[in-house]
Order: structure tokens, then sequence, then C-alpha cells
């Protein structure tokens, strides 16, 4: 059938292997226009001068990494760490047989992921203003820990349930046959094999919050205790020149993308072993 | 005194009453396997013994303790009995040794030195000594059920349930498995077994109890429950079992 049409018109049937070609070679050529025209357009001596200025970058070092990638580091972790904590005791909470706990774990869940970081951030920052006095203890430090802790956490909740309902039944049912009490088959059995299974996910949770740390700004911070959005920002002010904006940014890509490669290495070999 | 003894046992799961009033006992050092057609209700009796599942009404005495009664510790009275799993269970992030050592040294309070020792002897009963640094998920499923079995006697249970410990298996690895519950009853161990394996059964239980809809309807020795029963049901059963495609 489809012989005897391509034998009765020769001429103006293509076969797809010559569509898809010709498909092909039109989108090369459109992506080529664009990169031409991209090229000849952009005002290449201004781009190098405001993005690309390697005297304005030097100026920024050591301090970018020995201050702004330090506090951006202590931030992302001390924040992971209580996000971490907050996160499992939430996901225990909603599995608990008292439903009030349920409904206290399932109701900071949605608060805290229908928020803005940003709008913890200046609520924690106006705290002072509620109970005059009243100080986060660490400072810039608590309050960042505070900040991203309380928000990674309502993820990490939602990560670390799904991770314990991961974990088969027939766990719990053999460590309570030799006797273990709840508390103790939880801690001892199921919860470790929960953490192996979103250990993954966790590192996706560490580089969003990584990035995350840059919501700090937004607390007022001093010189020592600036992060890299702010330094670079500042850098910028100081040299009116963008350049150090592109610096931090790729300071960040330095951490986020063999995080976020690690993840997914976790992840497919997670993948295989099961 | 029995080493279990069930008295008006019923259980439901919503509408569905999967036990209708089981009466019926283990003496001490007994092997007494449960057969009976899927959804007859015996891996339900077998996990009420241990209460994993709670007994709709009646009782459930283990060394004459009422684990039925609301003020028992279910907990200690748990450590009595040891159980095996159709699915093995073993706790993946484990290596074998700790496997049959975490319950010894969580629940009983051994030392780990004790602990230890203790799951070398048991792994050497079953023949895998050699594999206690594994990890489950690099044994086969044989292997696996035999720690399992390690495992649960590593806790000096007075009764040791298995809930079909076979049927996951593949067909060769039956044979090895079976053949470690053969020399657990020689050395005088109460078991209570539901299972599938009418060899087993006919040779090393004492007793043999067949049960469908959620009744026993025979209860006896393998040479009179297996080869000449009583009960049309049993019969039944019987024929499609040993003459499958027939």
């Amino acid at each position: 059938m489809a012989d005897q049409q391509a034998a009765a018109s020769p001429q103006r049937r293509l076969s797809p292997r010559q569509k898809q070609r010709i498909s092909r070679g039109i989108q090369y050529g459109v992506l080529l226009v664009i990169v031409v025209v991209l090229a000849l357009l952009a005002d290449w001596p201004a781009i190098k001068e405001s993005f690309l200025s390697s005297k304005v970058a030097g100026e920024g070092l050591p301090a970018l990494f020995t201050v702004a990638l330090k506090n951006t580091v202590i931030y992302t972790i001390s924040g992971f760490v209580i996000g971490f904590a907050l996160g499992l005791v939430l996901a225990l909470m909603r599995q608990s047989s008292v439903a009030p706990y349920r409904w206290i774990a399932a109701g900071y869940v949605e608060v805290f992921r229908g928020l803005p970081a940003l709008l913890i951030f200046l609520l924690i920052g106006s705290l002072p203003l509620a109970f005059p006095g009243f100080q986060v203890p660490g400072e810039v430090y608590g309050q960042a820990a505070l900040g991203l802790g309380v928000v990674s956490a309502a993820y990490m909740a939602e990560t670390f349930r799904a991770g314990l309902q991961a974990v088969p039944k027939g766990q719990m049912e053999a460590a309570r046959s030799l006797g273990m009490p709840h508390m103790r088959a939880m801690v001892s059995i199921v919860i470790p094999q929960a953490i192996r299974i979103v250990i993954p996910p966790l590192t996706n949770e560490l580089v969003l919050l990584f990035k995350d740390s840059s919501l700090v700004l937004f607390l007022g911070v001093t010189a020592s205790q600036v992060e890299l959005a702010k330094f670079g920002n500042d850098q910028a002010s100081t040299f009116a020149n963008p350049t150090p904006i592109l610096v931090s940014g790729l300071t960040y890509l330095l951490i986020t993308i063999p995080l976020g490669y690690a993840a997914r290495r976790l992840e497919a070999r997670q993948g295989a072993s099961r | 005194m029995s080493t279990v003894e069930i008295r008006k046992l019923h259980k439901s799961f919503g509408k569905l009453e999967v036990l209708k009033g089981i009466d019926f006992s283990v003496e001490s050092g007994q092997v007494v396997c449960v057969i009976g057609p899927s959804g007859s209700g015996k891996s339900t009796l077998l996990r009420c013994v241990n209460l994993l599942e709670q007994p709709t009404s009646g009782q459930v005495f283990v060394d004459g303790i009422e684990l039925t009664h609301p003020d028992v510790d279910i907990d200690a009275a748990r450590r009595r009995l040891g159980m095996v799993f159709q699915q093995f269970n073993l706790f993946s992030h484990l290596t074998v040794l700790r496997n049959v050592a975490i319950a010894q040294e969580r629940v009983l309070k051994r030392s780990r030195a004790e602990a230890v020792r203790v799951a070398r002897e048991n792994l050497e009963k079953v023949g895998l000594s050699e594999k206690a640094e594994s990890y489950p998920a690099q044994l086969s499923g044989g292997q696996q059920q035999r720690v399992a079995i390690a495992r649960a006697l590593a806790m000096n249970p007075s009764l040791m349930l298995f809930d079909e410990p076979t049927s996951a298996l593949d067909p060769e690895l039956v044979g090895d498995v079976l053949q470690v519950m053969r020399k657990l009853a020689e050395d005088g161990m109460t078991m209570l077994v539901v299972t599938h394996e009418m060899g087993f059964a006919r040779e090393v239980a004492d007793r043999v109890v067949f049960m469908d809809q959620g009744v026993i309807v025979e209860d006896g020795p393998p040479e009179q429950v297996i080869s000449a029963p009583q009960h049309d049901r049993t019969r039944e059963f019987l024929h499609r079992v040993l003459h499958p495609g027939v």
C-alpha cells in the first residue's frame, strides 16, 4: 500500500527520514540566525567592562571566600540542621495516634510551605518590635538558622513522611515481634531506613536552602556577617560595576551544581539497588 | 500447661469476619502445622498469637500468661515468641550479624559481646556463619529466611511462629529452609507453622490443623488429617494441593 503510493508519486512524497532531516536543518538555521543577531547587536565592550571586569572581581578577593561563602555555608548548614530535626519531628507527629499532633503538623506544613520565605525573614527580623528586648540567640546567625530552619522543616517534613511510608510495613512488624516497643523500633529500625531513602531529596533541599540563604540580607547584617548575594551587591555599589554580582553568582554555582549532581547520582544508585 | 492456648478467638477486619471462634492449643515441644486454602484465616490466626493483629474477642495464652489481658506488657510477652515471616523482613540497613544481635541488645539488654556471641551461635545453627558481615540484599531468599530464623532463635523463644516461611522462595531454595526447621523440631522447639508444604507437615508435624473460612475443620495427627481426612472440605483441599492441575 505505502509502496504503491510512493511509486505513484515519486517526486512529491518525502520519506519520514527526509522530513526529519529538513526539520532539523531549519531548527539549526533559526538558532544560527538568533546567535548571529545577538552577537552583532550586543555592545561587547560595555558588557566586558560591566560584567567581566577582572580588576573589580579581584577587589572582592579573598573576602568572597573567607567571609561571604563561609557565611553562606554557615547559614545554610545551621538552617539545614534545624530544618532536619524539626522536619523529622513533624513527620513523626503526622503519624501520631494523637489527632491534635497530626493537625498541628499538617497545619505547620501548610502554613510554612504556603508563605514566601522572605516574609518569614521579615517576621523574624521584626520580632524585637513585638517583644522589646527580645533577641534570638546568636543574633543574625541565630535568626538566619531559625528562618531557614522553620521554612525548610515544612518541606523536609513532607520528604520524611514519604520516606517513613516507603519503609515496608514488615520492618516494623519484625521489630515488634522481637519485643521492641514501638518507639524503639522507630528509632532503631524504621527511621534509619527512612533517612537512607530520603538522602537524595534532602540533598536537593540543601541546594534550595543554599540559595535561600541569600534572604539573610533582609535581616540587616554587618560586614562580617555578609553572605554571597549581599556581598556581590555591596561590592557592585562600591565599584559602580555589576561584575561582583556575576562573581557571587558563579560562586553559588560552584556549590549548587556539584551538589545537584551528587543528588542525582545518589538517586540513581538508590534506584539501582532496589 | 500448654505453650499456646487459644479460646473463642474471633477476628474481624471491618465487616469481614476472618476468624470465627477458634479454640486450640499447642503443647510444649509439639510441632503443629496449619494448612488450608488462602483466605481461610490461618495467617491471621498466627498473627493473633503474638498480637500483631489485635483479636476482636477471645483469649490468647502463652506459657499461661494471657496476652489479650489489657494489663499485660505485650513487648515483654512477645519475647517468648519468635516469628518468621513470609517476606523475611530482615532489617535491610543492618548486616546479618547486627540483624541477629540488635534485639538482644535493645530488648534483652545483653552486652554487645554476649549478643554477638549468641548471634554467631545461631548463624552457625542455620549454616550461615560466613555471611555474618553481608547485608540482606546480598543474600538469596533462602539465606535471608534462615537469617530470619536465627534472629528469632537468638531471643530464646519458647515458641516459634512460622508464617508461610517458604512461600516467597524459589523452589530450589525451599529445601534448605525446611531442613533448618526440621532440625529445630528435632531439637524439641515448640513450633506453629502455617504452610503449604504437605511433605513437611506429614513428616515433621505432630499435629496438622486444617482451617477453612475462619474455622478449624479438622485437627489431628498428620497421618489422619493428610492421609485419611474425615471432612469433605479437607479432602477437596488436599486433592487440589496434592494433584494440582488435575
